[in-house]
């Protein structure tokens, strides 16, 4: 089983179709990596499903770069 | 065929115009999951596509219940193999009073099954569709959004809410390469418009050019080709199919 940051990278990657040189651990889904708000919502629906939880809208506005993401997994699984 | 390997969802297709959209859904090569209020009702389904060569079979769900739409989904990819990338939501019922004298229940179970089931049924498809980067979304509305109509005043505003509805959505998930359209039908030969009494139909039938009642085949045809690639640049709009009886 791989790390939650590379399980959480390779979301990243397949959901905003993105390589896995750009995504680093500082990105922003917006600034960076060209995330749309639609993007966004479905990234955090693909976390959701990857780790088998459910990120409160409230929450899921505060995921805005990887490492949020991951931090978010880590504290919550 | 162009919708082979597709499934099509359509709901209230057990009769009218739900039943003629399922059939040329199929007929387009789509497997076809058709719902009905019962359970008889999704068995006729079943029965129908048997005796037509159509893939799929009826669901029996009751599109104004939220739990009983979250779980239809999934029953659809267990037993027929994808989730729908094709969505009809045709399911509508009427409740006709006059404004003054319309109860309460008449106005919220019209808005509830056929407004509120859109927000329902397309929250749930939406997520295969994004992920496939491909979708048709085909709202049923009617000539009366447009109209207006003494009597129909609940009916009226849950089908001008469809189209609204349906041009937003169709901005907001555009990029996904999922299209979403209304079809509003004029008079059409169903079970709803066979409740009309004769004198009614005859006050009808002066307003529309073409002098008759449409066939659901005739709404059918239109919702097949939003649904096929020919009908792919189109989205956001109604398409009105009336005989001439309401031109915008």
């Amino acid at each position: 089983m791989s790390s939650i940051e590379e399980r959480v990278k390779k979301i990243v990657c397949e959901q905003l179709g993105v390589k896995e040189d750009d995504v680093k651990p500082s990105s922003s889904f917006v600034e960076d990596l060209g995330a749309d708000s639609l993007d966004t919502v479905e990234l955090v629906m693909a976390l959701e499903e990857e780790f088998e939880t459910e990120i409160p809208d409230e929450e899921a506005e505060k995921i805005t770069t990887v490492q949020l993401a991951i931090d978010y997994i880590n504290e919550h699984l | 065929m162009s919708l082979t390997d597709k499934v099509a969802l359509v709901t209230g297709a057990s009769r009218g115009i739900g039943r003629a959209i399922a059939q040329e859904l199929g007929a387009q090569g789509a497997t076809v999951a058709g719902t009905a209020t019962t359970e008889s009702g999704a068995a006729s389904i079943t029965e129908f596509f048997k005796e037509n060569g159509i893939k799929g079979s009826g669901f029996c769900v009751d599109v104004s219940s939220t739990e009983a739409v979250d779980g239809l989904m999934a029953e659809i990819t267990e037993q027929l193999g994808a989730a729908p990338l094709i969505l009809v939501n045709n399911a509508g019922i009427t409740r006709d009073n006059l404004l003054m004298r319309m109860k309460e229940d008449e106005w919220h179970s019209v808005i509830n099954t056929n407004l509120n089931s859109m927000y329902r049924v397309c929250k749930a498809a939406l997520k295969s569709m994004t992920r496939a980067r491909w979708g048709r979304i085909i709202n049923i509305s009617s000539v009366v959004a447009s109209s207006g109509n003494p009597g129909q005043s609940n009916y009226a505003a849950s089908k001008a809410a469809v189209e609204g509805f349906s041009r937003s959505l169709a901005r907001e998930i555009g990029s996904r390469g999922i299209t979403v359209n209304a079809v509003a039908p004029g008079f059409i030969d169903t079970d709803m418009t066979r409740a009309l009494n004769e004198k009614q139909i005859e006050a009808l039938l002066s307003q529309i050019p073409l002098a008759r009642f449409g066939k659901p085949e005739e709404i059918a045809k239109v919702a097949g080709f939003l649904a096929s690639d020919a009908g792919g640049y189109i989205t956001g709009e109604t398409i009105q199919v009336n005989g001439g009886m309401y031109m915008a």
